[in-house]
This record gives C-alpha cells, structure tokens and sequence, in this order.
C-alpha cells in the first residue's frame, strides 16, 4: 500500500490521481502509523520552505521519516518535499531542514522567476526512477533549488541559470524537484518506476 | 538543457460547457470542457487554463466539478480564473484539482487579496491576469474590467509592479486592444511589460496565423495563450510549435 502523507501541504489529490492512472490505488492519510506502515511514502510539498517544515513538524512528519529511513523503507519527496529533506532552506528567513541530504536549498540564479514549465532531466545513468527516461521533459513550479552534488547518492540534472538537482535517489530515499503528477506521460512512467522499486 | 516555452489553449467556461468559439467535428461533444482538456493534452498543450465566464452562482457551481473531472484525466497544469474573490475560492479551487487560480478584478478591487493567496498557498498558484489597453495613464496602458469595457483608470505598469510585490508566480497579459483581431499579439505591450517584471509573462489576445508566436516570445513572452485558433481547428497546437522549433525557440513535443 502506498500512503500519500497529508500534513497539510500540496495538491494531494493530483498525486493521488497521478498514482491511479498508473494502476496503483494510494491512501491519502495523515495517519502516522498507516504512513509509517506503507510500502512507499509520498511526501508533497507546495509554497514556503519555513512553512512546509513547521506544517511537517507539527503533523509528526520529522519523526515519521527518519523512522522509515531507519528501517530503510521507501520515501519520495516531491518538489518543496523535496527541499525539506535538505540541511537548510534560504528563502525569506530561511530555516532548518531535515538534514537527509547534506546541502542548502537557495533560489536560482534566473533572470525570470519562478521557473515554471518544462524543463529536460538529464538522468543519472543508475537511476531507477528515470529508467527508460534517459533525457525528458518535466514539469517545474520552483523558485529554489538544490545545486550541490550529493556524495553516494544518484544525481540528475536540470539547469535554469544555473545546474541544479532534478532528483536524488539514495537508499530508502528519492526526492523528485519537479511534478510527475503533472508531467504526463512522463511522469507517470517515473512514477510507475518508483513504486515497481518497492 | 533549455525550459520549453509554452502553448496553453484557453476554454470559456459556464454552467459546465465550453460556452464561445468551439466547432470540433472530430469529438463527440465539443462543449463538454473536460473532453476538449482530454484532446488538447493529447494534441501536446503544455497547460490548459479555463476560464469561467458564469454569471450566476448556479452556473459557477458547475466549475468545481468540470475541475475536479478534468484533473481526474487531464495530467498536465490547469490553471482557472474568472470571479475569484477570496482565499477560500481558491481553496476550492485547488482542492477540485486546479494547480493554479487567475485572479483578476477582485484584486483590482482589493489588493491585500494577492497577499492573502499568497501567503496561504504560496506564489507560484497565483496568476494574475492583467486586461489591459492603450489608455491616458502613465505607461500608456490602462487596467480595465469587464472584458475591456470598463476602465479602471489604473496605470497596467504600476498594477503590475504593486502586484508581484505582493506574491504572484505568472501574469497573464490579455491585451484588450489585440483581443479578437486575429492580427497577431500586442508586442510592444508585451516587450515594455517585459522590463518592468521578472516573473514569467503569459501573453494573450491577437494570435490569428501561425507566424504570429513567435514574435511574442521575442518581444519577451514565457507562454503563449490562445483560445479561438485552436477551437475553430485554424491549426493545431503542433504547427504552432514546429513553428517555433523552425524560430529556434525550444518547445515540448
């Protein structure tokens, strides 16, 4: 069973479609124990850094991943979910993160913000995710990004302005910058992907 | 490695059908909004935006379910404006499926609207759309409401400027003066709108003939919006960006 972690943050509802067209049914549950019970977490994330982390601590999100991490159970992070699992955010105040992926979330350094659209994934060679999606366009509403390589871990790539992280997969761990739920069939390849990694 | 720039198809919408300038003879029921969504994100638009035109609340009340369906199916963007008022019509909003509100004339109204989304939803949801017109202000371009017969007597620039300082992911430029011209769109409010704002520009209103995209994104447009050329099948939405890729412009296919 796949649990969409409704901590009051993100569209969960396009996920939860998205997953469906892939033929995988989700539960869309602030429920600690059934998300930590779950084959694989999503963990959505939408607006301000700050904001998506204190909504996070308060729903008991903190705790409910790093005991999944713990006992290496699959978790994908997506666009502001993906951020959190960064040390730190610098937007506005800026603000601690979880500490997942060493390594800072700071805005990118584009003429037009945010970047909205589609945008190539050059994809780590290793990565399950992209599997049969080497070099193909997805979906990004962002302002911030990830832009430092993470040691051990699989790496893709997008650039506005500058390079910065697509996507991370390491372990139990994925974390996916843009939206596959939005991204057509693309995305719901990738996300097909995921859950057959499970 | 270069972000696509966008084609979105606009539908007006009320009461839960496609309402003006639609003639499809290959669908079923060309006024069904969700089964246009469906074509177009098929044919290869980029995202879609509905635009709900309803004039009584009975008739809005059908723009929740349309939503709601079309996001059931329809896996790219959509975005919908027309008479949202406040944070919690966007919340239904979002919550029916929308990625992204427009929000026009309430917040010409009140401001602290803009602020009010923002903060709740975050930048990114907002776009603003701006019907603007040649006019006696100092940019030379006025807001009006009402789809351009009302002025506002509001200087577009400054709109604009006050605007995004408050939180806004997009504008969406409707220039009243190209709107149903079919003679391309309005480039120069386009090129000036482009240096007084760093968030991304949907352009809207003129195109008529597939060499009229183009200059657009050249005059400074992120996206490209259009509603009657594709409804009345002038041509596809994959002319239009074989058109651009020939210009040099990247685009999704």
């Amino acid at each position: 069973m796949i649990a969409i972690f409704d901590y009051g943050s993100g569209n969960l509802r396009s996920a939860s479609r998205a997953f469906a067209l892939t033929g995988h049914e989700t539960v869309v549950t602030s429920d600690l124990a059934v998300c930590l019970a779950s084959d694989g977490l999503v963990v959505p994330g939408v607006g301000a850094y700050s904001a998506c982390m204190e909504q996070l601590i308060n729903a008991g999100g903190e705790v409910l991943i790093q005991e999944r991490i713990a006992s290496e159970k699959p978790i994908i992070g997506i666009c502001v979910g993906m951020q959190i699992f960064f040390t730190h955010g610098i937007e506005k105040a800026g603000h601690a993160g979880l500490g997942i992926f060493d390594g800072e979330v700071s805005q990118l350094d584009a003429k037009i913000l945010p970047h909205i659209g589609w945008n190539n994934v050059v994809a780590d060679p290793a990565s399950k995710l992209f599997r049969g999606l080497a070099n193909e366009q997805f979906y990004f509403v962002h302002s911030y990004a990830a832009k430092r390589a993470i040691p051990d871990s699989m790496t893709s790539w997008c650039e506005y302005g500058e390079p910065f992280l697509a996507a991370v997969e390491r372990g139990p761990v994925s974390a996916v910058q843009f939206h596959p739920e939005k991204s057509g069939a693309v995305g719901a390849k990738l996300i097909a992907n995921w859950v057959e990694s499970l | 490695m270069t972000l696509s720039k966008r084609v979105i198809p606009c539908l007006d919408v009320a009461g839960g059908r496609v309402v003006k300038g639609v003639n499809f003879q290959n669908l079923i029921d060309a006024g069904d909004p969700v089964e246009l969504a469906k074509y177009y994100g098929e044919a290869g638009a980029d995202e879609l935006t509905f635009l709900d035109i309803s004039a009584s609340v009975e008739e809005r009340s059908t723009t929740l379910e349309i939503v709601s369906r079309t996001a059931e199916q329809v896996f790219i963007p959509l975005t919908v404006g027309g008479g949202v008022r406040t944070a919690q019509d966007v919340d239904q909003l979002l919550r029916a499926g929308a990625d992204k509100v427009g929000v026009n004339t309430a917040a010409i109204n009140r401001p602290e609207l803009i602020n009010e989304i923002a903060d709740r939803f975050g930048d990114q949801v907002l776009v603003l759309s701006v019907d603007a017109r040649r006019g006696k202000t100092p940019s030379g371009f006025e807001v009006t409401t009402h789809g351009g017969r009302t002025g506002t007597g509001i200087d577009a620039f400054e709109w604009i400027i006050n605007a995004t300082s408050r939180g806004v992911g997009e504008i969406l430029l409707n220039s009243m003066d190209a709107d149903g011209t079919r003679n391309g769109y309005d480039l120069e409010m386009i090129a000036k709108v482009r240096g007084v704002t760093h968030v991304p520009l949907i352009a809207s209103g003129g195109a008529g003939k597939l060499a009229d995209f183009a200059p657009a994104l050249a005059a400074g447009a992120d996206a490209l919006l259009a509603a009657s050329v594709f409804h009345f099948q002038t041509f596809t939405i994959s002319q239009v960006k074989a058109q651009l890729a020939n210009q040099g412009y990247p685009v999704r296919r």
